[in-house]
């Protein structure tokens, strides 16, 4: 014990801290006459209380700075999540959406007393219309998939007000699994076409599957690969010849802002994922952001409310004529739509374009310096993220892109998005972002590199990394066999 | 550049390193005739000082320091301060979706306890790490009981909130669900009628409290819609169920609820929390991420997402939904809440609410100005009628400081003429004392 113990940093739970008599936030003292509160509440008062912790104040906030200390964020170190977009979250956005104005605004507020904050939401919309070139927002999706479903519901509208729903939506091969999960929500069915060599859509593949009950095309653009589709005007043209509509996921925003806009390409529908793009938290998996953005002809589909400004310059919550109808609750996710907001503002127009110029930058300069070691399938300039395999380490040495991406956390660093696209071996997808340092970059390569030496000379040992993280390689098999997926006072111990 | 660190000289190295002319060679597979020349549209970049200055001033362009009597979904409870200490914190707002166990335990184990406190408030065995807010909760409650009974319609009660149904109306359009709406005169369900409605239903789904915060026959209900082999969904309310006997104890098979109130600013309406918790039995058809306790390598108590074969990376179109996230910080923030103010202070706030509101409600019919809307037992929320012009009225009590509840005739004419009012611990006698007496000067 010469070293001496630490205690683990997790594993130990919040409930199993405390007293029976630990107490941290305690009530008011009541200014109003006691009521029979079983009467009150029609004789449902609660017979046994709820198994909620018992914790004091500083528990509770060493109890959080442990388990923050086991997490890894962007502000811990290198984030190159292909497809997340793991930028910086610029600080001056937190301080601004907790302003009080902001914060303690309620949903249903007079239209008068929230004008600064309907003022703000109105700038969104036609800072998303301009940079999307599809110029009617609507900024009630709660994310990327919510805003998926919110524009396939759009198109299915359009159609029905055209006389057919139609039936099919056409998705590429190199797809995020939300489009297929959308499309089926959506009550059309999937037809899926393959990409070219080049990684692109296939355009006699899409030939094949268009026809006349297809309602729409969902295409990233930049693909999921990385790779800006040459053919786009040529794609969109042909969807709409067969009367379909061209949806654009908007993940990968990045790239293009500035030099190209999805209006422009011939889509007619995106969402805009702000919590990538437009440098909002991911907050360990949201909340998020996923506006709509739709062509003029679209507008009035778009769910409801839309803010609108009236001639005398004042702000209104509106209801589209034909409307989908709401998708959530209230606005939308207003606090992330104030840190958006405030980031657009920070960085104005010159801004953004600098964003996915260093963001492709960085990329290619990655790809240049990696392409070596690993192969690199689709071996052409790259947008903002590219797809590395680590085939050849699992042929020659038995070393998984698993194992490197668990020896990537030895080294401080967090994996790329691994095992997609589903249509790259062993795929590693590499999205830097703008805001790290060349740095920063070189280092990623040199560990990168020397991983890839790793799997030459030890194997073995990265089969079995990591090794200097809180906890190591879990058994998720376990998880799912037999799950244990809430503490129970019953079968844990009482409080 | 502001927020990139890679300096111009860099860049020229950079794109020495990797053969290219300039930036724009780099955009050349974007085609030529759809290649933007101006950049992007917008007003120029604000320093931090100029940016902050506009913020202040556009945040100070809202009245957010009215006493406010309004709900309807979104409610003012007091935040203690260690909630936003433990949010602010990089390591969890800065993180991505915990994909990579090894470095994600802060969040997965928090959302495990969040679990865990939500299974203890609704009573029911397995909660999943959140949906977007409890509108879409419920629409992804209804999805499930579909999966469940292979049937195609549900019932859902008029006490349920209007813009929850409207979320339900606008998922039902693209045929998944049909959606039956079974009459609720003083919020809650009526009984015969639903029975008549629930053949053949997937599921019987109600709100207790009930929109206009009357308290539903849940029992009833709940044995209703066994007996026609239809799932009863419950939306609940969080901090009522520190006092208030748990779905779980009169049938309930799914429990939805908007779970802003732990912990969470209004902020005008989002981000909300999409509670979602259901028994044991349906677990693999329930949707969204859940997490896991396990154990690594080493034998130690880990936590990782799991059930992933129900979601969308891995089943795409055949998913059990296409939700990709959670609101996880939201979810981690009503769970610093939970625990700070535990069983007890959860139960005090709650019957504080309570007993505010039904002073407030005495109160203000003893002016003779507003009369019950309905006699049911209520809890924080209650409905009033009121006796003359409730648009001049609020308008009236606006200029004097006051948000006077929620004119709810914005969801139609059979409303017209109601008040909603919410009362939240945050109130005080003083403050409901002076309300009343403008009231009574109008």
């Amino acid at each position: 014990m010469s070293q001496g113990t630490r205690p683990p940093l997790t594993g130990r739970l919040i409930f199993e801290s405390g007293t029976p008599e630990s107490r941290c936030v305690t009530p008011p003292e009541p200014d109003v006459p006691d009521v029979d509160m079983d009467a009150a509440l029609g004789g449902m008062l609660r017979r046994e209380a709820p198994a909620l912790p018992h914790v004091t104040e500083v528990e509770i906030a060493r109890h959080y700075e442990r388990l923050a200390s086991a997490n890894f964020g962007v502000d811990t170190g290198f984030y190159p999540l292909g497809s997340c977009t793991m930028k910086y979250n610029p600080k001056i956005d937190e301080w601004a959406c907790r302003l009080d104005g902001f914060a303690d605004a309620h949903p249903y507020q007079p239209e008068v007393t929230v004008q600064g904050l309907l003022h703000l939401m109105y700038d969104l919309q036609s800072a998303l219309g301009e940079v999307s070139g599809l110029p009617a927002v609507s900024l009630q999706p709660a994310a990327g998939a919510h805003g998926e479903l919110t524009g396939l519901m759009v198109i299915r509208a359009y159609h029905v007000a055209m006389g057919d729903a139609r039936k099919r939506v056409i998705i590429p091969d190199s797809a995020h699994g939300t489009n297929p999960a959308t499309v089926a929500m959506c009550g059309y069915e999937v037809t899926q076409v393959p990409s070219d060599a080049r990684g692109g859509v296939d355009l006699d593949g899409l030939r094949a599957a268009l026809g006349p009950d297809v309602a729409a095309i969902m295409l990233t653009n930049p693909n999921t690969l990385g790779l800006f589709d040459e053919n786009i005007c040529a794609i969109t043209q042909l969807v709409h010849e067969a009367g379909a509509l061209a949806y654009c996921d908007g993940a990968n925003l990045n790239a293009i802002m500035g030099h190209a806009r999805p209006g422009d390409l011939g889509f007619d529908v995106m969402h805009i994922n702000l919590h990538k793009t437009f440098a909002t938290p991911h907050g360990g998996g949201g909340p998020g952001a996923g506006p709509v953005c739709v062509a003029p002809a679209l507008a009035e589909f778009l769910p409801s409310p839309v803010v609108v400004r009236d001639g005398e310059g004042e702000y209104h919550l509106h209801t589209p004529e034909k409307t989908i109808g709401r998708v959530r609750s209230f606005l939308g996710n207003v606090g992330v739509l104030v840190r958006a907001y405030s980031y657009i503002r920070a960085l104005g127009g010159d801004g953004l374009k600098d964003v996915s110029e260093q963001a492709v930058l960085s990329a290619n300069y990655l790809a240049q310096r990696l392409r070596g070691e690993y192969e690199l399938p689709y071996d052409r300039r790259c947008m903002h993220e590219f797809v590395l395999s680590a085939e050849r380490q699992r042929k020659e040495h038995g070393v998984r892109t698993l194992d490197i991406a668990k020896r990537l956390l030895d080294y401080g660093i967090h994996p790329p998005t691994v095992y997609f696209p589903l249509i790259v071996h062993e795929a590693m997808m590499i999205e830097p972002t703008e805001t790290e340092s060349l740095e920063t970059l070189d280092r990623f390569a040199d560990v990168m590199l020397a991983i890839a030496e790793e799997a030459k000379s030890d194997p073995e040992m990265l089969h079995g990394a990591p090794y200097s993280t809180p906890v190591r390689r879990l058994d998720e098999a376990r998880a799912a066999r037999e799950p244990d997926l809430a503490w129970k006072p019953m079968r844990d111990g009482a409080l | 550049m502001r927020f990139i660190p890679v300096t111009c000289e860099q860049q020229e190295s950079m794109l020495r390193a990797i053969g290219a002319r300039d930036i724009d060679e780099l955009f050349e597979d974007i085609p030529k005739s759809v290649r933007l020349k101006t950049g992007v549209s917008l007003a120029r970049g604000l320093s931090e000082i100029e940016l902050a200055a506009e913020l202040e001033a556009l945040s100070a362009e809202n009245a957010t320091h009215l006493v406010s009597f309004l709900g309807g979904g979104c409610y003012d409870h007091y935040i203690p301060a260690i909630v936003d200490a433990v949010v602010s914190k990089p390591a969890f707002f800065t993180a991505y979706t915990p994909y990579q166990p090894e470095v994600s335990q802060g969040t997965l184990q928090a959302t495990y306890e969040y679990q865990s406190m939500v299974c203890a408030l609704t009573g029911m065995d397995v909660a999943n790490a959140s949906v977007y807010d409890g509108a879409t909760a419920l629409v992804e409650a209804a999805l499930m009981a579909a999966r469940v009974t292979k049937r195609h319609s549900v019932v859902v009660s008029e006490g349920v909130h209007p813009e929850w149904r409207d979320v339900l109306r606008t998922y039902a359009a693209s045929g998944a669900i049909s959606v039956v709406e079974c009459p609720a005169p003083d919020g809650c369900i009526d009984l015969d009628a639903l029975r008549s409605s629930v053949v053949d239903a997937a599921a019987v789904l109600v709100s207790c409290p009930s929109f206009l915060g009357t308290v539903e026959d849940l029992a009833s209900v709940g044995e209703i819609a066994h007996e026609a082999g239809a799932l009863c969904v419950v939306s609940a309310d969080p901090v009522l169920l520190g006092i208030m006997e748990p779905p779980s104890s009169f049938g309930a098979d799914i429990v939805v609820g908007e779970g802003q109130s732990l912990g969470n600013p209004m902020s005008y309406g989002g981000p909300g929390l999409g509670l979602f918790a259901c028994r044991q039995e349906f677990l693999r058809q329930m949707p969204g991420r859940i997490v896991g306790r396990t154990v690594d390598v080493d034998g130690r108590p880990g936590f990782v997402l799991t059930m992933q074969t129900r979601e969308q990376h891995i089943r795409r179109e055949r998913a059990t939904s296409n939700i990709c996230s959670n609101h996880s910080l939201n979810a981690i923030a009503a769970g610093v809440y939970l625990a700070a103010v535990g069983q007890e202070g959860l139960a005090g706030i709650a019957s504080a609410c309570v007993a505010k509101a039904h002073y407030l409600h005495d109160a203000l019919v003893r002016t003779g100005a507003f009369s019950p809307a309905n006699g049911r037992p209520f809890g924080y929320e209650f409905a009033l009628r009121y006796e003359g012009d409730v648009r001049a009225m609020q308008e009236a009590l606006l200029d004097r400081g006051y948000l006077a509840g929620l004119d709810l005739s914005r969801f139609g004419e059979r409303y017209s003429g109601m008040v909603l009012f919410a009362v939240t611990e945050k109130r005080t006698r003083a403050q409901m004392d002076a309300f009343v007496e403008e009231v009574v000067s109008l």
